[in-house]
């Protein structure tokens, strides 16, 4: 079949609802995820095709969704959970972190988690406090816990069906102001593994490392150094735990620098991990320091400072610019 | 049915209606805490008193039929479960003092309240404990060794959980009640005849997912019994530090019925979780049971209970026993005599020497133990660090052979 165009809402909706089909024990769980179909309307007419029986709306309490969906887990059913926004999972993160990633564990690997936590996640759409943050380092950190975040239109529709059929418990980051992005979905196309990376631009001179909503800005930023006669590599890393450093060894063992990209706060980001263990596997390789471009450690702004908060192009290319001068 | 209906339908069962006191608390804060305070002698559902008689009165008059079948012979079993139990709980924290458990959090004064609930479950129920429900595990079959891995220190739980249907202990405050919850609700949806108790205790009353568990059960109609074992204290904290409000009474504000039983009464126990889990099992929502017990030791065998609670209150509980009660109506009724007694002293003294002998043998896990079972489907970084970490090993090997 050719491949579809679609935004990457459009594209998770089509994923839960082949996820639904296939599979009767997959429920989906979540706040306003029924009638409404969700604040971004990504579950918008599973409700009515479903029931609510599979797709269920929940009282507004993240810990009693994500506890609730660990017991339903348990009973052998694979809940999909949709937390409203970024900001909003705290509640639920002592359940995630104490309950949902250690049960395999603690349970000597008798008890399986196959639970999916999705997460419109980061900034860019104009939103009040609590409905902007990057808070995945905080949970890619958490051992038994995967993390994910797909940056485009078929990735979101194979991702999260690779993550709701994972047995491990999946934290599925996605990238709320790119859900409008469209991009080509062959629904036929034999899936890309689900935490390798993807080089989604060939270059030689260095390479941009990020996930999610900033992998476009990333491929903005090499398509403006090409113009000034830089070849630079775009990895979109994917999977935040675990980080495929194999696949990124091999582009910087190539391009020999690297930056990476996060809107999350530098410090102890994402980025810290990458800089780090690249540093160790390619340190003979490496003309310059790893660099990050990131948050600031500060509270996510008001958003009409957003556009200063979160790297641009411009800090990007000066990153690039950075590096290239070692 | 809906929850609003049974709640409408059994008035009695729920909070406020059930003591004068409750009701005018619930419109006069200030009347909250004298109602708590009257609770020193709280009216609770009981079926044997503390000398061992049978009483039958209002209060317990709809949970009576519910034990109506319990022969001479269940009640010596019953007896013989809170003794084992006992017995198993005295050596755990022996084998504390000794050295052999990092930790132990004993159930003694318990025992009715959990081998009463216990009893009451079918094979199909499953259960969600706290860390201290070794009688209940007793009463599903789990190996009493099986519980002590953890306080030893070789896992987190030495069991599967569904040979049993007996879920790991969790020792975060109240987080089983949600677990328990979702389960419930897929018990509901595979519209299986089973029910779903959580234990939790008087301290994760205070706990927000105690209460996002109760009214998940309550909008759902999910069939679950909380099933609280209010022991008085919470580590130092007393009951007053955590509630203002009787906690059965709770129940009332999320829509279904809450009971206090007595919780050292065996009976009572038993008949009233059966009541709770026939009504689960018909399809009528959660029920809150609160057993008023006492917790006799430390919360675990790291505090000291002399520095926060006085001498005088854990003596005048020392009389409510629930082992004794029960040997007392066995006697009174000759359900039991002295030989009968004197074989199960011997019976527990045997297993309280296997439990022994199992501890000092339990072999420390394989250190490559620490990479196993974080993921289901493997990672990529666990699986550098083990061979890493294997490999760093290794090198000492290779060092001693050349030496």
């Amino acid at each position: 079949m050719a491949a579809l165009k679609m935004s990457i809402a459009k594209a998770l909706n089509e994923s839960l609802r082949k996820a639904l089909e296939q599979d009767p024990k997959v429920l989906i769980m979540g706040e306003d995820v029924g009638k409404l179909g969700g604040v971004f309307r990504i579950t918008d007419g599973l409700q009515k095709d479903f029931g609510e029986e599979r797709v269920i709306d929940t009282p507004l309490a993240e810990s009693g969704i994500v506890g609730t969906a660990i017991g339903l887990a348990l009973r052998g059913y694979r809940p999909v959970v949709e937390i409203q926004f970024d900001g909003f999972v705290f509640p639920a993160y002592d359940q995630i972190v104490t309950q949902l990633a250690k049960m395999h564990a603690r349970s000597l690997g008798k008890i399986k988690m196959p639970v999916v936590i999705r997460i419109p996640y980061a900034g860019g759409i104009g939103a009040v406090e609590h409905h902007s943050e990057s808070p995945e380092a905080l949970f890619a950190h958490v051992p038994g816990l995967k993390v994910v975040s797909p940056s485009n239109a078929s990735d979101a529709y194979w991702m999260l069906q690779q993550a709701i059929l994972s047995d491990d418990p999946v934290i599925f980051f996605e990238p709320k102001r790119r859900y409008w992005d469209k991009g080509d979905v062959d629904v036929d196309a034999i899936p890309y593994p689900l935490h390798k990376a993807r080089v989604a631009r060939e270059g030689s001179d260095i390479t941009l490392a990020a996930y999610g909503p900033m992998v476009k800005v990333c491929l903005e930023a090499a398509a403006a150094a090409a113009e000034e006669g830089k070849s630079v590599e775009v990895v979109d890393l994917r999977s935040m735990s675990p980080v495929d450093f194999d696949g990124l060894q091999a582009s910087v063992e190539k391009t020999r620098r690297l930056v990476v990209v996060h809107e999350a706060p530098v410090f102890l980001g994402v980025g810290s991990e990458i800089a780090a263990r690249i540093t160790e596997r390619c340190f003979y390789h490496l003309e310059a320091p790893v660099l990050r471009v990131g948050g600031f450690h500060a509270p996510y702004p008001p958003a009409r400072l957003e556009d200063e908060y979160l790297p641009g192009l411009d800090r990007v290319l000066d990153a690039v610019d950075r590096s290239l001068a070692y | 049915m809906t929850v609003e209906s049974t709640a409408a339908r059994k008035p009695r069962r729920s909070s406020g209606t059930k003591r004068a006191a409750g009701a005018a608390s619930a419109a006069k804060p200030a009347a909250a805490a004298t109602a708590q305070t009257q609770d020193a002698v709280p009216q609770l559902v009981q079926m044997l008193t503390p000398e061992g008689d049978r009483v039958e009165n209002a209060d317990n008059a709809e949970f009576a039929p519910f034990v109506a079948d319990i022969t001479t012979e269940d009640l010596r079993g019953l007896y013989r479960d809170m003794v084992m139990t006992r017995r198993f709980d005295g050596e755990a924290t022996a084998l504390q003092r000794q050295g052999e458990l990092g930790l132990w959090a004993s159930l003694l004064g318990q025992e009715a309240a959990q081998i009463g609930s216990g009893r009451a479950l079918n094979d199909e129920d499953y259960v969600f404990p706290t860390y201290r429900e070794h009688g209940v595990a007793w009463c599903r079959g789990v190996d009493p060794t099986n519980l002590l891995g953890m306080f030893r220190g070789v896992n987190h739980g030495g069991w599967d959980p569904n040979t049993n249907n007996f879920h790991l202990y969790t020792i975060v405050i109240g987080s089983q009640t949600l677990h328990a919850t979702g389960y419930a609700m897929g018990v509901a949806k595979d519209g299986a005849d089973a029910a779903v108790i959580a234990y939790f205790g008087d301290g994760a009353s205070s706990q927000g997912d105690v209460m996002e568990a109760f009214n998940f059960s309550a909008v759902y109609n999910s069939p679950v019994v909380f099933f609280c074992q209010n022991n008085q204290w919470a580590i130092s904290e007393p009951t007053e530090r955590q509630m203002r409000v009787p906690l059965y009474q709770r129940a009332q504000g999320f829509g279904f019925p809450g009971v206090r039983v007595d919780g050292n009464d065996v009976l009572a126990c038993l008949a009233v979780t059966r009541w709770a889990l026939d009504r689960a099992r018909r399809g009528e929502g959660p029920t809150l049971i609160e057993a008023f017990t006492y917790r006799m030791g430390a919360h675990t065998t790291s505090d000291d209970p002399t520095k926060y609670r006085r001498d005088e209150e854990t003596a005048a509980w020392e009389s409510k026993d629930p082992i004794l009660r029960l040997k007392a109506h066995l006697l009174a009724t000759g359900g039991a005599d002295e030989a009968y007694f004197a074989e199960l002293e011997a019976e527990s003294e045997a297993m309280g020497k296997r439990v022994r002998e199992a501890v000092r043998s339990m072999p420390d896990p394989d250190t490559m133990a620490i990479f196993e079972n974080v993921y289901a489907d493997g990672h990529a970084l666990v699986d550098e660090e083990r061979a890493q970490f294997a490999a760093y090993l290794a090198s000492f090997e290779a060092t001693e052979e050349g030496h």
